[in-house]
């Protein structure tokens, strides 16, 4: 299972190493890689339904809790199957869809990634290993988004989505440690284990709540929903892979996995049931006044995100039934859809609903592929989509609490879906055809295998649907809820209140579609209230914030980062001595550690002199007396070392010192003249600063002497220097064996140090 | 500044620097010196020729020696934590060799000294290169 990942890793960059004959054929190759996976899943579909799941387990990082742990349970297999299976026709349509433009190689690269990342998501059962593939797809979405990078809407659209799906993640992240905190584990099933206890934390709702954000914004669920419909700006094949077949729908898989850790609780129902419902209604509502096919698509993916948020909110056996089915019957038709969608802009040149229309003519193929897609979509027998929408309606009549409101916003929300559907294939088939610069057509097979094997799929499972519901669904629910149910799908239900609801949908829907075609005003009114009720849209909000961001991120450097030297040594010195200051004043205490005791005379006269070059270096007019009375300073200051025989001190002082003075006397010819430059009141002012700082360090070396640190480790030193490090200087043992990491450091700061020099010394200054 | 006698004693005495550079490096360890002051003595050596020359300008193929000596050293630092590491010790512990020799006695070869080096190395480096990058023409 692990070897998957691992071979798709390698295709993915394999790709660029093909060579020249092969290359052509590349998106076969990797076409291939994912059909074979998906013969792999296939195969081991009845391990699974016999409960037994594969595992395995590397430590990674133990002392976090991290290690790579897969999983291929009944849920991962859903979403393995869905994302191999999809991935093998997505890429026969690439082959085609993607033929006229430059960079492939790249762009297949990064499908293939993002599948490999999206398996590592659905297979990984360690939650911290989840999230990382989690932001991985993120990442991949951001690229293949962004892959018309020319245009300035997809570099926009893919950086909203970027931002979004991201910071999304960043909270679940949180919210996985916080729940992993509880069990101290972040393992799945360590926390089945200990769900109970999860439950009842006082952490669980903060923790919930943050995962919740990340579900939502990678699922598109209101407030986050903008991302979507502007991500459509991708090809058509990554707008079918990733935005409706699988990561939109990583968000689903999580709340799959958590439900029977974190499922059940009122929070949970409530939360995540009427996101789900304002979702779902939202996306209907928006679909219909939509006047790009992709568009459309885009808002009818909300929708069915929605609904499956909605039914795994709600959190009973039925609805996770429905759930599960659900996610295939959508799978199967918004990526035909998607790919239908971009077979046509391809071949016509536009999206735009009102410039297309009778296309059947040209396309026949296509209409039927799209015919049936639309038909699942609006959940119209015998195809797959209607026995999705009985069993959804049959969980929505049992939902418990909020049962009626979900009903009435369900039903209302598939009237617009039966509508939309029907309108797609009226508008855009159907008619009077319109104006075409060139004559569509439907050549190239790899257009249309994929789309055609997905339609044929909702219609055939529709009308036999006996397999799909034992061998892969029942083995999921048995991961998501502890009771096994069998399921069995099937068409007629008989006369219930699920039957009538189907009945009223349909007839209100077509209806709606009836009027939406020949009262041509509906739609503009409809559009008008739209433009006046929901005047401010979401992403502009986004925008808006993200500008603000950007502004005062910008007044912040500005004011931080301000380029002059002298302002941030100022800054530096004056917060480190406001500290220091701070803190004597906290201690209050004034006891110094000092004993008057007689020192030698010439101890006291070197301590003048070192006053009087002090004092002489900072009033001086001169720069060479200044820098000589430095010295002198120094130099006084090595000898002191030395009268406490402090050799090794004592030396490095006089050689530094030694140093310095050559160095400066080397710059100083190249100064320009001496100045004063600084008003007065700044060179009070730094006066005031400089004897401040001064003075703090005085104090804080006078109270240096009095801290004791028991037992002294000074003590040790020269206790073990000879007999463990076999050295009779300690100062330098210290150096190199007992604190030899410090030096490590402090020669590596060197090292920058001179580099820092180097590079701002030698290169050449350039104006900006 | 173009003083004979200063550039005659360059010529001479920045050998003598060098010899107790490395005296200060070898001693180090039960005397006063080190890697650190030993570095300092020999990066002086060659700013003292700089400066009796009046001019720090080398040849082309020289220019780069002070980074050449930075990575030496910090390749020696990091290649005296490979006897620890090999002996499964934490890393960092010292590890002596040592070596019977006639005449003088033992002598105590280290992990430790091999450090030193590397301080050594990095320290003349480092001087050189702050000269060498101030002193130069752009």
């Amino acid at each position: 299972m692990q070897y998957i990942l691992i071979i798709f890793l390698i295709a993915s960059f394999g790709i660029f190493f093909l060579p020249n004959g092969l290359k052509k054929q590349k998106a076969l190759i990797l076409s291939a890689v994912q059909l074979a996976a998906f013969t792999y899943f296939a195969i081991r579909i009845p391990e699974v339904t016999s409960a037994e799941t594969k595992f395995l387990m590397v430590e990674w990082i133990p002392a976090l809790g991290l290690n790579i742990e897969f999983v291929l349970d009944g849920l991962s297999m859903v979403f393995a199957l869905l994302i191999t299976g999809i991935g093998a026709l997505i890429f026969l349509y690439a082959k085609a869809y993607m033929k006229s433009y430059p960079g492939t190689d790249k762009f297949f690269m990064y499908l293939m990634l993002f599948s490999a990342a999206m398996l590592g998501l659905v297979l990984s059962a360690n939650l911290v290993l989840m999230f990382i593939f989690w932001e991985l797809t993120s990442f991949l979405s951001y690229f293949l988004i962004s892959f018309f990078h020319e245009k300035e809407s997809a570099r926009k659209a893919a950086f909203q989505s970027l931002y979004i799906t991201g910071f999304g993640g960043l909270a679940m992240l949180a919210g996985i440690l916080l729940l992993g905190s509880i069990v101290g584990s972040y393992s799945i099933y360590d926390w089945m284990d200990g769900a109970e206890t999860i439950r009842q934390s006082s952490l669980y709702l903060p923790g919930l709540l943050l995962i919740l954000v990340g579900v939502f914004s990678k699922s598109a669920q209101f407030p986050f929903h903008f991302w979507l419909p502007g991500a459509m700006q991708a090809p058509a094949p990554v707008s079918s892979y990733l935005h409706s077949a699988t990561m939109v729908k990583a968000g689903i898989f999580l709340l799959a996995r958590l439900s029977p850790v974190l499922g059940g609780t009122n929070e949970w129902i409530y939360i995540i049931s009427l996101i789900g419902v304002l979702t779902m209604l939202i996306g209907s509502y928006f679909a219909i006044t939509q006047t790009d096919l992709k568009g459309i698509l885009a808002y009818t993916t909300i929708n069915a995100l929605g609904v499956l948020v909605l039914l795994l909110g709600i959190d009973t056996k039925e609805s996770i039934k429905a759930a599960m089915l659900f996610l295939f019957i959508h799978a199967f038709y918004k990526a035909t859809l998607f790919m239908v969608a971009g077979l046509i802009e391809k071949k016509t040149g536009t999206r735009e609903l009102s410039k297309l229309g009778g296309l059947i003519k040209y396309m026949p193929f296509t209409f039927i592929i799209a015919l049936l897609a639309l038909l699942s979509m609006a959940g119209l027998p015998p195809l797959l989509g209607f026995l999705g929408k009985e069993l959804i309606y049959e969980a929505k009549v049992q939902s418990p609490g909020i049962a009626s409101l979900v009903l009435v916003l369900g039903v209302t929300s598939n009237v617009f879906m039966v509508a939309v559907s029907l309108f797609f294939a009226r508008k855009v088939f159907l008619g009077k055809s319109a104006t075409y610069e060139k004559k569509p057509n439907e050549k190239g097979m790899a257009f249309l295998i994929g789309p055609g094997i997905l339609a044929l799929l909702s219609l055939v499972l529709g009308l036999f649907p006996g397999d799909l519901g034992t061998a892969v669904i029942k083995p999921a629910l048995s991961v998501v809820s502890d009771e096994v149910v069998d399921v069995k799908l099937k068409i007629w239900h008989g006369f219930n209140q699920v039957f009538f609801l189907s009945l009223f949908t349909i007839v209100a829907g077509v209806t709606l579609f009836w009027a939406m075609l020949k009262r041509k005003k509906l739609l503009e009114i409809w559009r008008k209230i739209n433009s006046v009720v929901f005047s401010v849209e979401l992403d502009e909000v986004f925008a808006w914030v993200m500008d603000k961001f950007v502004k005062i991120s910008q007044l912040k450097t500005k004011a931080v980062q301000h380029g002059y030297h002298r302002y941030y040594i100022l800054t530096i010195i004056v917060f480190t001595s406001l500290l220091l200051w701070f803190q004597v004043f906290v201690i209050r205490s004034w006891e110094f550690g000092i004993s008057f005791t007689l020192k030698p005379f010439y101890i006291s006269g070197l301590a003048v002199i070192i006053l009087a070059a002090a004092l002489t270096s900072s009033f001086s007019r001169s720069r060479i007396v200044t820098i000589i009375s430095m010295g002198v300073a120094g130099y006084g200051i090595s000898l002191i070392f030395m009268y406490y025989s402090a050799i090794d001190l004592a030396i490095t002082q006089i050689l530094v010192e030694t140093l310095t003075v050559v160095m400066f006397m080397v710059i100083l010819q190249k100064l320009p003249r001496f100045a004063v430059l600084s008003s007065k009141r700044t060179r009070l002012r730094d006066f005031f600063i400089a004897l401040s700082f001064g003075a703090v360090m005085t104090i804080l070396a006078l109270k240096a002497v009095n801290v004791n640190l028991s037992p002294t480790i000074s003590d040790y030193f020269v206790e073990n220097s000879y007999s463990k490090a076999f050295g009779e200087n300690v100062v330098n043992v210290i150096l190199v064996d007992f604190r030899a990491l410090d030096t490590l450091g402090e020669v590596t700061v060197l090292t920058i140090a001179a580099t820092g020099v180097f590079l701002l010394l030698k290169t050449k200054t350039k104006k900006l | 500044m173009n003083s004979i006698i200063l550039q005659l004693a360059a010529k001479y005495l920045r050998w003598l620097f060098i010899i107790f550079a490395v005296l200060a490096l070898i001693r180090g360890h039960n005397d006063p010196g080190g890697g650190f002051i030993g570095g300092l003595l020999a990066g002086l050596a060659i700013v003292y020729r700089g400066l009796a020359y009046d001019t720090f300008q080398v040849k082309e193929r020289m220019q780069n020696i002070p980074e050449w000596f930075i990575a030496g050293g910090l390749f020696t630092i990091l290649l005296s934590f490979a006897p620890s590491l090999i002996l499964g010790n934490t890393i960092m512990t010292g590890v002596w060799l040592k070596i019977p020799l006639p005449l003088i006695g033992e002598l105590k070869l280290g992990s430790p000294f091999l450090f030193d080096i590397g301080v050594f190395f990095t320290v003349i480096g480092v001087t050189v290169m702050f000269v060498f990058s101030l002193t130069q023409k752009r």
